[in-house]
């Protein structure tokens, strides 16, 4: 049985009243659901050195300041950042042509002197790495950069998440002693759904 | 301005400026206001942002000779 003429006519004012306060209803609801989600954030850190070791500490702890849920999964050389002593993190200028080499001591003019050093000679001379890696540290102490030690606690003050992945630290042969207190231990399978409903993914 | 609370952040770069006004501010009481000192160029935009996110008020930014002076008011 079909609807009566005049049941049809109100339908049809039902549906264009409809279309036109929908929208605007929609809008407000999904804007408030907007507003009051608390912002969230996953990195995995899949690097060692310590160059690499703050954009995660750095962004992560920011995060957390920001009132964001924050999860970082270590991964290959990404776990030595959960190391007990992390003060042997290094950063290697070899093959590495982006990176300045400038002595942190001495004059001015002397500081602002990049030295271009041939990467036969860096692969050559032994020590060179650790030469260039404490005169990081010096340059980061120097500015007033914090250590990676120090934005470590600070994100795990803030709650921010460690997950290391447990295959790799089976694979490179290291024990859960070997790790700060406070770190998570699991696979790809619970990164996934943290980085799947996080409004900020990130690969470092 | 009058302020409950002084923050000295001088030498200290990003994020420690961020970081450090985040834990003053979570000791202090609603209404309370923090002042902030700090060297760090990039504060001045980034003390903004975190005001926004965060819904602390920012009562006011200034720049005295190479340092930076923020008044933020706790939620």
């Amino acid at each position: 049985m079909g609807a009566t003429p005049e049941i049809a006519v109100i339908d049809d004012l039902i549906n264009k009243r409809l279309d036109e306060l929908l929208p605007q209803k929609l809008e407000s609801l999904l804007q408030a659901r907007e507003d009051s989600k608390t912002p969230s954030m996953a990195i995995i850190a899949t690097r060692g050195t310590l160059d690499w070791a703050y954009p995660p500490f750095i962004l992560g702890s920011t995060a957390a300041a920001l009132g964001w849920d924050v999860s970082i999964f270590f991964t290959f050389y990404g776990l030595n950042l959960l190391k007990k002593d992390v003060s042997d993190l290094k950063v290697s200028p070899l093959g590495n042509p982006g990176m300045p080499m400038k002595m942190p001591f001495g004059p001015q003019w002397f500081k602002g002197i990049n030295w271009n050093i041939p990467n036969l000679i860096q692969a050559g001379v032994p020590g060179f790495e650790t030469v260039a890696t404490a005169l990081m540290q010096k340059t980061i102490a120097n500015n007033g950069v914090a250590t990676i030690e120090e934005l470590r606690s600070l994100s795990q003050e803030a709650d921010v998440k460690f997950i290391a992945c447990q295959m790799t630290v089976e694979l490179f042969g290291f024990s859960h002693d070997d790790f700060i207190s406070g770190v998570d231990y699991a696979g790809a399978a619970t990164f996934l759904p943290v980085a799947q409903t996080a409004d900020v993914a990130l690969f470092m | 301005m009058n302020f409950d609370k002084e923050l000295d952040a001088r030498g200290l770069n990003c994020p420690l400026p961020i970081l450090r006004a985040k834990k003053a501010l979570a000791e202090m009481q609603t209404g309370q206001v923090l002042k902030i000192i700090s060297t760090d160029p990039g504060s001045v935009k980034d003390f903004v942002a975190f005001a926004k996110q965060t819904g602390n008020e920012l009562l006011s930014s200034g720049e005295n000779n190479k340092e930076f002076e923020f008044f933020m008011k706790r939620k």
